[in-house]
Order: C-alpha cells, then structure tokens, then sequence
C-alpha cells in the first residue's frame, strides 16, 4: 500500500469517526427541539452528550488537519471552494458549542429558549454543511487547473450538496435519537425510539442517494459489497430499534455509517476532489498529497496517536454508562451575587 | 479594499480575539490543578473551593477558546489556499499532531473532568484534570511550532518551488520555537496571576466593605463571618487571600520569565528578522540607542519624518547583542538589503491579481511595530510590579479598604491581555511583508509574501462576508463571556459550589439526591 493511499483511508477513517461520533451530538442538538417537551427533558438530552460532545468534536479538527498535512492541495481547493457554506458550518458550531456550555448558566427562561434555538439551528447547520461539503468532495466543483475555484460563491449550491446536506443531517437526527434510547431512561427514551422506528426509512432516504449517485459514476464492482452491508446493516438496526433491542440497534446503526462511508470513499479513490471543468484538473491521492516524509512523519504519529485516543475515549463512555432520566437533573439555581449592607442580595446578579 | 486587505483583517482580528481566550485557559488551567492537587493532599474546605470557583470560571472561558480555534484551523484553507499549498508539506503536520496528540487529549479529558466529580475516585478525578491540562500546554507548544516556522523556515529542501520538510526534527526544535514558547506559557501564566489577584482582591474589599473583616491597631486583619449570607463565612476569606498572594506570586514570577525569555526572544529576532526590530525602535539609521520618544508621522512609514526625543545611549545594542557598542542597523540600511535578496516588485503572476508587478514596501506599520512593541514591555512590566504591590499591600491579611485601589486591581486584570495581544500584534505585522519570513541562514527561495498567500478563487464579497459575520457574533459572545465571568466572579464560591448556599437537607432529600448527578448542563 502506498502512503498517499494510506493517508487517504485514514482521512476517510476520521470523516468517519466524525460522522459516527458527532453524529449523535449534532443529533440530540437539533431533537432538543423536535423531541423534549419540557425543561428537565432538554437537559436530560443535554447532559446525554455533555461529558462527550468536546472529545467527539476534535475528531472534525484532526480530519481538517490531517488533510491540511497530507493532502494540502485538496485542502486548500476545498475549503477556499466552500467559503460561504463553510462559513456558516464555523458559525453553526461555534453556536452550538457556547450553547451546551452557557445555556445553564442563567436562570432566566429567555435566555435558556434563545440558547436551545442555537444549539438546535446551529447542530442543523453543522450538519448540514460538513454533509454539503463532503458530498461535493466526492461529485466535484468548478476547479481549475490551480485547484482556484472558477465561478462565484453560490458555484457549491447544487442537488449533489442538497443531497449531502441532506444526508448528514437525516443521519444524525436517527443515530441521536438511537443515542437518546441508549442513554436516557423514562418517557423520551419512548419517544425517542417512536421518532427513530418511524422516521428512519425517510430520514436516511438521502445518504442512499449519495452513495448510489457516487457509486453509479465512479464506483467499482466491489464497492457493492459494502453497499449491500450497509442495508443489511441498516435492517437490523431498524428492526432491533423497534423491538427496544436499543444496543444492537445502535450498532446497526454504526455499521450502517461505517460501510456508507466506505463505500463512498472506496468508490471515489483515488480522486479526492474532481473538477467539473476538466477531468485533467482533478485533484488525486497521487498529485495533492505531501511528500513522502511528511506522510512517513505523520504515519508514526498517527500510529500511536489514533489507538490512543480511542482507548481513552472509549473508557469516557464507559465511565459515562449510567442512563439518566429527568429524576437525574439537579433543580437549576440561581447565582447570588454576595453584595452589600450585609444583606442577602437575591438575584441582584442575575 | 481588497480581498488581501481584508482577509488580513479577519485573521488579525479572529487571531487576537482568539488569544484573549488561549493564555487564560494556559495559564488559569495549571493553577486549578494545583489547588485541587492541595485538596487532595491536605483535605482542607478552602482549597475544594478554590477549585470549584476558578474551575468555574476557567470553563466559561475554555469554551469559546474551543469555538474561536476551530475558525482558526479553517481559516487556512478558506482565506489562504495558495498560503496553505505553499507550505503544507511542513505546516500542516503540527496542526494535525496539535489536533492527535493534544487536544484530543485536552477536550476529553476536560469532559471528564467537569462530569466526574462523583464518577471517579478522587484520584482518579484529580489525574484528569491534569491531563487535561497538559494537553493543553502541549497543544500550544505544536501551535507555536507552526509560527516558528513562519517566522524562521527550518528542516527544509526547495522542491519545485515549494519548501518540503526533510527534517521533522529541526521543525520541532526550530530555535525561534524554544524561545518563543516558554514566553508565550509565562506570558500566560501572568494573565491567569492577574485574574487571581483582580478577582480576590474584589471579594475581599467586599468583605471589608460589608464590615465582615475588620482590620486591628496595627493593621492586621481580624477575620469574621457573616452568619446571615451562606458561604461568607472564615474559610471565605483564606479562599480569597490565599488566591490573591498565590496570584501576586504568580505575577511576580511570570513577569521575570517574560522578561528573560523575551530577551532571548529579541535577541534572536535581531539576527532572524532584522527589519522587525528595526522597525520596533522607528531606528532609521544604524545606531546604538534605545528610543524612549518617538514622534513625528510614524504612519508614513518614512525615515524623514520621524524624530527621536528621547534616547538611551547604547541600550538597543545591549539587547540586541549583549554589548553596548556594536551597531544595530537601520530601517534605511536593511531596505536595499532586502531589495537585493528579495526583488523590488512582486512577481508578475496574474495570480496576484491586481497586486502584481506592484513595488514591494519591506517596512512594517511603523507605529503598529514601534508602539505594539512598547505596550507589550509597557503592560507587562505594569503588571509585574501590580504583583510586587499586590503582595505587598496585603501581607497583613487583607487587602485595604480603598475602594479605588480595589479598582485599579481589577482593572489590572486587563493588562497582562493587552501586553500579550500587542506581543503578538506586533511580532504578527512585523514580519511583513512576509508570511513566511526568509530564513538569513536557511535556503534561498523559501519565504512567501503575504500578497501571494490569499485564495485566488475568493472574491472580496465573501470575505467581507465572513469578516462581518464572525466580528459580529465574537462581539457579542465577548459580551456574554464576560457578563457571565462577571456574574460568577460576584457571586462568589457559591456560585461555583450551590451546596454552600442550599438549606441543610433532610433525610428524605438525602437519599432522593443520590440519583441527582453533582453537576450537569
């Protein structure tokens, strides 16, 4: 196996990890809206990802880093390609991030409903960006011979971003409420699983549709295989979902998204970004990549990095295994501050 | 304006915002290990609530470190595609390894951290945290290594016009990286001391101000309680003395380390950078004297216009080269210098849109330079002595109960921000009209102009669009930050600790509250 190559199954790798892990943070984030009825339901859905969703976000840096460094070509044309959508994708999580780690933070029911409306809009445009923009990865843009983007800002808005966009959030919003069955106990986790059983087939209609658009223009006769995995996969998902077999309906899930992706980048190689322009123009694992010491370099290190971090996270999952329920939430307060003659000055900070 | 103009703008002001976040978590981060190491060691309540409280406003504050870092990292690619084609053979793989082998490490285990204050053994519970931080003592070493190389090029071959790394090691041990990174942690270090100081200072004026210290003849503080308001009781006052002398220390300490290790630092940058330390002095001619008083039109970035008022003899040879009598060259002697190796125009490339051919100026912003140089010395030197008096002012217990004092000690918090936003601001502009710097000993043909580093394929439209965008919510989120730092700071303990304040609870409330998780969102 070349390096180049390498490098291009574990950038798919970490997409994958990312879309497996954030998958349910940017899922509970957008049924926060969709799913809980009241306070103590929106944080009961809250602090299912709130020892996790940090970790889980890094996943979406080092995919942007590691092909920073070992495909600094794709990097460039890609993200400078996607200014707006990505744009808004930075803006989505920046609002999504302040919100799990603010919205407690005063008491005051406008400003927990201003920030529940940004963690649900701000997951959805997350979603819906990172979605967009790897499906454009896979179908091409307008790039030239320089890997510049030849068109105006709006050249990303097709059916092939729709599509993507599309299917990532479509995904999330089922492998959250998979998520939310895993970890809550009491009526959402019923809700969830109603959401999940019913919405399923349509919701996951879109990331079909992407990989088969995908595999019917470039993909091989082996990449089938992990096609026909994925819907199995999904099928039993479905099926365990609704017997309340919640475990291995989330399982189904993972495997569901690791074959997906799979396929997809399996389907794709070795082009990493295709120009719509000129077939001459697009951008492979053999042209965009870093010289072969860098790549040797960063092998090492992602040798030993990449066990390493998931050994420990997934003993943060482990220490994290209780359910928890709305009987869980300890009752907000408010913060006092300590001020004047002596007196106990209520609400005074608020 | 153009999209360079522009795109230079957002990164500045992303950039400056995002390190008002960074050394606050850097630095504030080892001292809340170090009280909950102290609590772990010794038991003691008021060392438990020193860490809920900083730890407190130590997470209100990580947080928008995290979101304004991610915009960074994109920032790259989106605005700087040809910047981040030309170097991403050695650039992108410290990023990647900050993102692998330190920040991971600093988000998970800081989730741990926040949730496992009754999952894990206490142990254990301490032990995350330090990792923690760590990580992100780590993560800024990587991030320091990617400006050190734009600031001085190592560990590198010119393979068809483009630097490719052939020395990982030298990458990581880049000499412009040693020196800069330890300023940067104790530079850090004093931005966590100020918090410390400005913030106990406050409760413990408040205490005197509401009559519950009290101070005897000879100035010594007699600690009371107040029975009335839960948590202001003795063991309050030790959390805020102990925070503040800590703090004063901390100053005191960091301000040495600033000192030595910017010494070095400019030391280096004389042989690496000439024209950035020219520039810092407004030093037109070669010379030897250190400019106090600069006036004239410094903006014209033009040596008839500027006069020295004042001057130390010999003082800017001393710092430059340890004595105090060899020349430092001037801003007029290194021009042609840079003409000669570096060209006088930019490369006709339509690439460079309506940039190319056009002369290049190799003089920095000179009041940016000559003035971001002296509040980074000026701020920081403040701030140390701010630890001298602090330490000084309440060796008797407490602080005293001028109200304008304690003013001016939470005003203080401010200074060590602004001195690293001018350290950066101007090590930033003054590597201009680079983005990457030629090395003086390294390869020739490895530096970049920062004109030829903008994305070709974006227009202006979309960057402003972005500029707007961003400039706006991180003004509004620096507003919430800091209202909820404020609110939490005047609240005190028990804020960070709502046990403290909570009635004694019943039999029944006691066994229901076993299933209540100790913190959640």
């Amino acid at each position: 196996m070349s390096l180049p190559m390498l490098w291009f199954i574990l950038i798919a790798v970490l997409w994958t990890g990312y879309l497996f892990l954030e998958g349910f943070d940017l899922g509970v984030g957008m049924l926060m809206k969709l799913l809980a009825r009241d306070e103590k339901e929106r944080r009961v859905l809250l602090n299912t990802i709130g020892p996790v969703w940090d970790g889980n976000e890094v996943w979406l840096l080092t995919a942007g880093g590691a092909t920073f460094a070992a495909f600094p070509l794709w990097y460039a044309a890609l993200f400078s390609a996607l200014y707006i959508p990505l744009t808004l994708v930075l803006l989505g999580l920046i609002f999504r991030a302040v919100s799990i780690e603010y919205r407690g933070k005063v008491y005051s029911e406008r400003w927990t409903s201003f920030w529940t409306w940004a963690m649900a809009l701000g997951s959805f445009l997350a979603a819906f960006g990172v979605g967009a923009g790897l499906a454009l990865t896979t179908t091409g843009l307008p790039i030239d011979q320089y890997g510049d983007r030849d068109g105006n800002w709006l050249t990303f808005l097709n059916v092939d971003a729709v599509i993507g966009g599309l299917a990532v959030v479509g995904f999330c919003l089922v492998h959250g409420a998979a998520f939310v069955m895993l970890k809550t106990d009491g009526e959402i986790r019923h809700r969830a699983r109603d959401f999940a059983v019913r919405l399923m087939p349509v919701l996951l209609l879109p990331i079909v549709a992407w990989v088969l658009i995908v595999q019917f223009d470039n993909g091989k006769w082996w990449t089938w295989l992990p096609i026909l995995g994925a819907v199995a996969a999904v099928a039993f998902a479905w099926l365990n979902l609704k017997a309340g077999e919640e475990k291995r309906g989330f399982l189904g899930l993972a495997v569901f998204i690791v074959l997906g992706a799979a396929a997809i980048f399996a389907s794709v190689y070795p082009t990493v970004l295709p120009s719509t322009l000129n077939g001459a123009w697009d951008l492979t694992v053999h042209n965009a990549s870093s010289s072969p010491y860098t790549l040797k370099v960063m092998t090492f290190v992602a040798a030993f990095g990449v066990p390493v971090v998931l050994l420990y996270q997934g003993w943060t999952y482990w220490v994290f295994r209780k359910r928890i329920s709305t009987a869980n939430i300890p009752d907000a307060h408010k913060i006092i501050a300590q001020v004047g003659d002596g007196r106990y000055a209520e609400g005074a900070a608020d | 304006m153009d999209a360079l103009d522009i795109a230079r703008w957002q990164f500045g002001i992303t950039t400056v915002y995002h390190f008002f976040m960074v050394p606050l978590t850097l630095g504030l981060g080892p001292l809340v290990a170090i009280f909950q190491t102290m609590w772990y060691r010794t038991g003691d309540e008021h060392y438990l609530r020193m860490t809920k409280f900083w730890g407190k406003i130590y997470l209100i504050n990580f947080i928008m470190g995290v979101v304004t870092g991610i915009v960074q990292e994109f920032q790259f690619g989106m605005a700087w595609s040809d910047y981040s084609r030309f170097v991403g053979d050695v650039f992108g793989a410290p990023l990647a390894m900050e993102a692998l082998l330190a920040f991971f490490i600093e988000s998970t285990f800081l989730g741990l951290w926040i949730f496992g204050w009754d999952r894990l053994p206490k142990k254990l519970h301490l032990g995350v945290l330090w990792a923690a931080v760590i990580g992100s003592i780590l993560s800024a070493y990587f991030i320091i290594v990617a400006n050190s190389w734009m600031q001085h090029p190592v560990g590198i071959e010119l393979v068809n016009g483009r630097p490719r790394m052939n020395d990982a090691w030298a990458v990581f041990t880049n000499n412009t990286a040693l020196v800069a990174y330890p300023h940067v942690i104790a530079g850090s270090f004093a931005v966590g001391a100020a918090l410390l100081v400005g913030v106990a200072w406050y409760h413990l004026w408040r205490r005197r101000a509401d009559g519950v210290d009290t101070v005897d003849a000879d100035g010594r503080v007699i600690v009371g309680d107040h029975p009335e308001i839960p948590g202001r009781d003795k063991t309050d006052h030790t959390v805020w003395i102990k925070s503040l002398r800590i703090g004063a220390v901390v100053a005191i300490v960091a301000g040495i380390a600033v000192a030595i290790t910017g010494d070095q630092q400019a030391k280096l940058m004389f042989q690496q950078q000439p024209m950035k330390m020219a520039s810092a002095e407004a030093a037109c001619e070669n010379g030897g004297a250190l400019s106090i008083l600069t006036i004239g039109n410094l903006r014209s970035n033009s040596c008839d216009d500027v006069t020295t008022l004042i001057a130390i003899p010999g003082l800017l040879s001393f710092l430059a080269h340890g004595d105090f009598d060899t020349d430092v060259k001037g801003v007029s002697d290194l021009v042609p210098i840079y003409q000669e190796r570096y060209g006088t125009n930019l490369p006709d490339d339509p690439r460079l849109g309506a940039r190319a051919g056009q002369e290049i100026s190799y003089v920095p912003l000179m009041p940016v330079t000559y003035w971001g140089f002296r509040a980074m010395i000026g701020f920081g030197i403040i701030s140390m002595f701010g630890g001298i008096l602090a330490w000084w002012l309440t060796r008797k217990g407490t602080v005293p109960s001028a109200t304008w004092l304690m003013r001016l000690g939470v005003a203080a918090i401010l200074l060590p921000f602004i001195a690293n936003a001018s350290g950066w601001i101007f090590t930033e502009m003054g590597r201009q009209p680079f983005v990457v710097a030629p090395n003086p000993t390294g390869i020739d043909g490895v530096f970049m102009f920062t004109a030829a580093a903008v994305s070709p394929g974006v227009s202006a439209g979309e960057i402003l669009f972005s500029l707007v965008a961003l400039t706006l919510v991180y003004g509004a989120l620096a507003l919430v930050e800091i209202g909820l730092i404020r609110k939490y700071t005047r609240g005190g303990v028990p804020s960070a600790m709502p046990e403290l304040v909570q009635h004694e609870p019943t039999p029944e409330e006691r066994r229901k509250a076993d299933d209540v998780l100790a913190f959640a969102y």
